[in-house]
């Protein structure tokens, strides 16, 4: 989207009056700052930024966006998106959303917005728990894991967040996290540009109920192996000095040393536009304690170039309307049959 | 044979057959024709729950009853004259339906013996055969031998022959009441214009029928009701959910709004859906969400944005939509949440009626949640009530229910429509847009009425956040304070309240201001008491009719009004609902009268509760 804005604004502008209230070190400081951060550059008229949510700690988000803003009921924020978008296509509409809320609770409006398409972005914090609950597992915890609620440890099967959202039929996946602030803006600005549903999951640390979730994909001294940055067009490639790669052996990748004299041009090439190549990045998704995992991507994993919903709704109105008239309230009162009594 | 004609001012008929057999149209066509000549008329359709029971049984019977008269009516009929009955279990299923003296019309091929069985008739035991119908007028016809006749050298096959079954009792029953078949000949071109040879095959089998009245020797009688002397005016037929949609889209053109109509398809609700989907012409934006939580969703973001916004359904979906109006309630946003009800708890009875979910309409919630309630009391009548919703809605930024039930919605009846100029104005506030250097913009100062400002989002300097958590007064900004709860509560209470200034008084409807007893219905209860209540005072009982539309809030004079009488009678198709609002707000001994059966009270139960109660 790129109107002109007749007065720019700043990170700054963007900050509300209200006392930001997350736990002290809470990962959804770091996102909220980025976000103000790069909103400013992508074009957008401020009073057209609505941030919709729904409830959890991630969801209070709104409060601190001075923008248009509704934090909703559980869950729902994705409909409510719908509706606003489908009302006022010109809208450029933000979906904040956590764990809990998008993947359990809201789990069914997820898939649907996704499949319906929607130009819209969502913002889904995974911290891997209930935050705001106090700290129960989440539809995101991995099996075995120990809270208040699962004292002997969780039974529940995790989601694979982005490989149920690329199920759906979503046309754009990506995944960032809290601890990589540039990574983290240029996501989300990839997002915007995507006209449809954009998926950003963006892995972030709760401090308090599920800290060090997601360390070994932040900390310096297991980052490097553990995460592999998607770029597109360029081979798979990560590990301490870049010195490891991925390669297709069919449909299996397999991890190969770049130090034996295997080609970068050997290795697999990421092509965002590639749905099953796409499917199969998704799927690296290993616990990383297993032996032989593979890495954690990052990065843009998935994009299509699909019709939304909304434009297709007003061009149903715009068609009739220039093939039949615009509709005249009295013949329709009147409807087809009518008889006077004199 | 000479035939004579019979002059009669009333007359209800009965078709009933299998949901296959084309009843509902038959039924609908001669509505049609019928309100075309100038009668007043008011319909009844019922249906089995399943689309396709299986056939020839009892739970696969689908009625459509329709009176029609020269003289004023307000009820589909207690008590049929004519039952017009395609096979055996639609005679078992309606005869209780038919007054002594009454015509049957039999489909004799539809009492086979397969049929008899399906009908669970015991084994060689055949009505149209045993004189156990001696009390009424019996005439059998062999419509599937008549239809096959008819169409042999069509080419049809012999299931698209069967088909055009219910062609031939329409033609009949057209015959029979003096009827010309020209508007059902023009539909049928206009619905089979692609298909001519079946279109040939329904016109050929409609004739046919007609022309069997004619010729055959066992019909004498020929039936005229004549013109009836309605208010002067241009009048149409209409169905409840057509006049809800329609009313819709009024309210938006009114309101220069846009129409968003977000829902998720449930039996009795979803004919509005089909009926807004087809007028893109009036920029209507129909939304089939995944569920009803994500129907009323949709609806609070599009309101949100400005929106006419606008969720429909029944029973089982009005409760899950129970958490989301609550936060539409605390939104102030305006949104008008249909509910169509039919038989509950739970799946309940989906294709018959009832009046239950009043009570889960004005307390459905958690928290105090005060939302305003309306009610239809007849088909035409859920336009004006939808429209009213959406005034309320808009002009005082609030959720409103708009009830409906089962009986009006599919219901049908003349409407002296109105002209687009003659309807009121709905007047959104809109906040205005800010300056740099204006001063903050407070999203829950509110006028004199308590009714903030919608301030929708593209509108500069309005950036403001709203949410489900308790806000500060005037701010908006979350808060906990005790106090500022309370007063937030009273305040939303309140505002509710503040629109008894906008609507009209409680008028009596039928009988003096003051006397012995008062029958007080809302809904689709409203013909069978005025018939009740016109009756009774015609023979000289002392009683008075009141139809309560606004359930909350309630008009201002209701209660000077009960207060007038000694008795107070409160018929219902549910457990008691009304009754209890009414003791509890007026301290009146209102006394419950319910109907929870599926199915509209007849005038005659509630004349005959009128006469017990005076008598005693
Ligand atoms: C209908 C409903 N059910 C339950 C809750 C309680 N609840 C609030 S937030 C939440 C979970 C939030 O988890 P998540 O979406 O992961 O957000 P986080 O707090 O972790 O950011 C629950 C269960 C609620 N507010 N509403
Ligand atoms: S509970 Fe966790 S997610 Fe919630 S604010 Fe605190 S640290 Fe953040
Ligand atoms: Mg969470």
């Amino acid at each position: 989207m790129s109107e002109t804005i007749e007065k720019p604004y700043t990170a700054k502008d963007l900050e509300t009056d209200q006392d930001v209230r997350w736990c002290p070190g809470c990962g959804d400081y770091s996102i909220l700052k980025q976000v103000q951060k790069v909103v400013p550059e992508l074009g957008i008229k401020r009073e057209n930024l609505v941030f919709v949510s729904g409830i959890g700690c991630s969801s209070r988000f709104p409060y601190y966006m001075e923008t248009f803003g509704m934090h909703s009921i559980h869950g729902r924020a994705t409909a409510i998106a719908s509706g606003l978008k489908a009302a006022r296509p010109e809208l450029s509409v933000w979906i904040v959303t956590g764990d809990g809320d998008a993947l359990s609770i809201g789990g069914n409006h997820l898939i649907h917005i996704l499949r319906k398409n929607f130009n819209v972005n969502i913002l889904l914090f995974n911290n891997q728990i209930y935050g705001l609950t106090k700290g129960q597992y989440s539809p995101a915890s991995e099996e075995g894991k120990i809270t208040k609620s699962s004292p002997m440890g969780s039974i529940d099967h995790p989601f694979n967040p982005l490989a149920l959202c690329l199920g759906a039929d979503s046309t754009f996946i990506a995944r960032t996290m809290d601890r990589d602030p540039t990574h983290l803006r240029e996501v989300i600005k990839r997002a915007n540009d995507h006209k449809g549903t954009s998926m950003v999951e963006i892995y972030q640390n709760c401090n308090v109920f599920n800290d060090g979730a997601f360390f070994i994909y932040t900390d310096k001294e297991t980052k490097a192996v553990e995460t592999l940055f998607l770029e597109q067009g360029k081979p798979l490639i990560f590990g301490e000095g870049k010195t490891k790669g991925i390669k297709l052996d069919g449909f299996k990748p397999v991890i190969v040393d770049l130090t034996d004299g295997t080609a970068a041009s050997d290795l697999w090439i990421h092509d965002e536009t590639d749905r099953v190549k796409a499917g199969l990045l998704s799927r690296f998704f290993d616990n990383p304690s297993t032996e032989g995992h593979l890495p954690r991507p990052f990065g843009v994993f998935y994009t299509e170039a699909r019709y939304c919903y909304e434009d297709a709704l007003v061009d149903q109105i715009t068609t009739t309307i220039a093939k039949s008239g615009k509709g005249d309230l009295n013949k329709l009162l009147k409807g087809g049959n009518t008889w006077t009594i004199a | 044979m000479s035939k004579t004609t019979e002059v009669t001012k009333d007359i209800t008929i009965l078709f009933a057959g299998d949901s296959g057999d084309g009843i509902q149209l038959a039924g609908t066509q001669f509505t049609n024709t019928t309100a075309l000549f100038g009668n007043d008329l008011s319909t009844f359709p019922n249906f089995p729950a399943e689309i396709r029971a299986p056939q020839g049984t009892l739970a696969g019977v689908s009625g459509f009853q329709l009176r029609f008269s020269s003289i004023e009516i307000f009820t589909p009929g207690d008590i049929c004259d004519v039952l017009v009955v395609m096979n055996a279990a639609a005679l078992k299923a309606n005869l209780k339906q038919l007054k002594t003296g009454g015509i049957i019309i039999a489909n004799s091929d539809g009492f086979d013996p397969k049929n008899l069985g399906l009908a669970k008739y015991p084994a060689s035991v055949n009505p149209l055969k045993d004189n156990s119908l001696e009390k009424y007028k019996v005439h059998e016809v062999d419509v599937t031998k008549l239809t096959k006749e008819c169409l042999k050298e069509s080419g049809l096959g012999i299931k698209e022959i069967d088909r055009t079954k219910n062609m031939f009792v329409l033609g009949f029953i057209l015959w029979m009441f003096n009827r010309d078949m020209d508007n059902t000949i023009k539909y049928i071109q206009d619905k089979f214009k692609k298909n001519p040879a079946v279109m040939d095959a329904n016109i050929k089998t409609l004739k046919a029928g007609y022309h069997f009245g004619d010729t055959s020797e066992t019909f004498t009688t020929r039936f005229q009701v004549e013109k009836a002397q309605l208010e002067k005016g241009e009048y149409r037929n209409i169905m409840g959910n057509q006049a809800a949609a329609i009313g819709l889209i009024a309210a938006a053109e009114r309101s220069g709004l846009t129409l968003f109509y977000g829902t998720y398809p449930i039996t009795p609700a979803t004919d509005i859906l089909h009926e807004l989907a087809r007028y893109k012409n009036f920029g209507v934006k129909t939304f089939q969400a995944e569920d009803e939580i994500a129907a009323i969703g949709s609806t609070i973001g599009a309101s949100f944005g400005g929106a006419l916004a606008v969720t429909a359904s029944s029973g089982p979906g009005i409760a899950l939509k129970g958490e989301a109006i609550g936060l539409a309630l605390m939104l102030e946003i305006p949104l008008v949440i249909i509910n169509i009800q039919r038989g509950g708890p739970s799946t309940g009875l989906p294709t018959k009626t009832e009046q239950s979910d009043l009570l889960q309409a004005l307390y459905g919630r958690n928290g105090e949640a005060p939302v305003p309630v309306v009610a239809a009391y007849s088909p035409s009548d859920c336009f004006t009530t939808v429209f009213e919703a959406c005034r309320i809605a808009v002009e005082h930024m609030t959720p409103v229910f708009f009830m409906s039930d089962g009986y009006i919605a599919n219901g049908s009846e003349p409407w002296k429509f109105p002209t687009a100029d003659s309807l009121p104005t709905i007047k959104a506030v809109f906040a205005e847009p800010r300056n740099e250097g204006d001063e903050k913009y407070m999203p829950y100062k509110r006028d004199e009425k308590l009714v903030r400002k919608w301030a929708i989002p593209g509108t500069k300097g309005l950036e403001h956040r709203v949410g489900g958590i308790e806000k500060e007064d005037i701010t908006g900004n979350i808060s906990y304070d005790p106090d500022n709860h309370e007063h937030m509560v009273k305040t939303r209470a309140k505002k509710v309240e503040n629109i008894a200034d906008s609507i009209p008084l409680q008028q009596i409807d039928n009988g003096k201001e003051k006397g012995k007893l008062l029958i007080v219905g809302w809904g689709s209860t409203y013909g069978s008491i005025k018939a009740a209540v016109r009756e009774a005072i015609e023979e000289g009982y002392d009683v008075s009719h009141a139809h309560i539309k606004y359930l909350n809030p309630l008009p201002k004079n209701l209660g000077e009004i009960l207060y007038n009488f000694e008795n107070i009678i409160v018929p219902e198709m549910n457990n008691g609902q009304l009754v209890k609002v009414l003791r509890d707000k007026y301290l009146v001994p209102a006394v419950p009268f319910n109907k929870i059966k599926g199915m509209p009270f007849s005038a005659a139960e509630i004349k005959e509760k009128i006469v017990e109660t005076l008598k005693k």
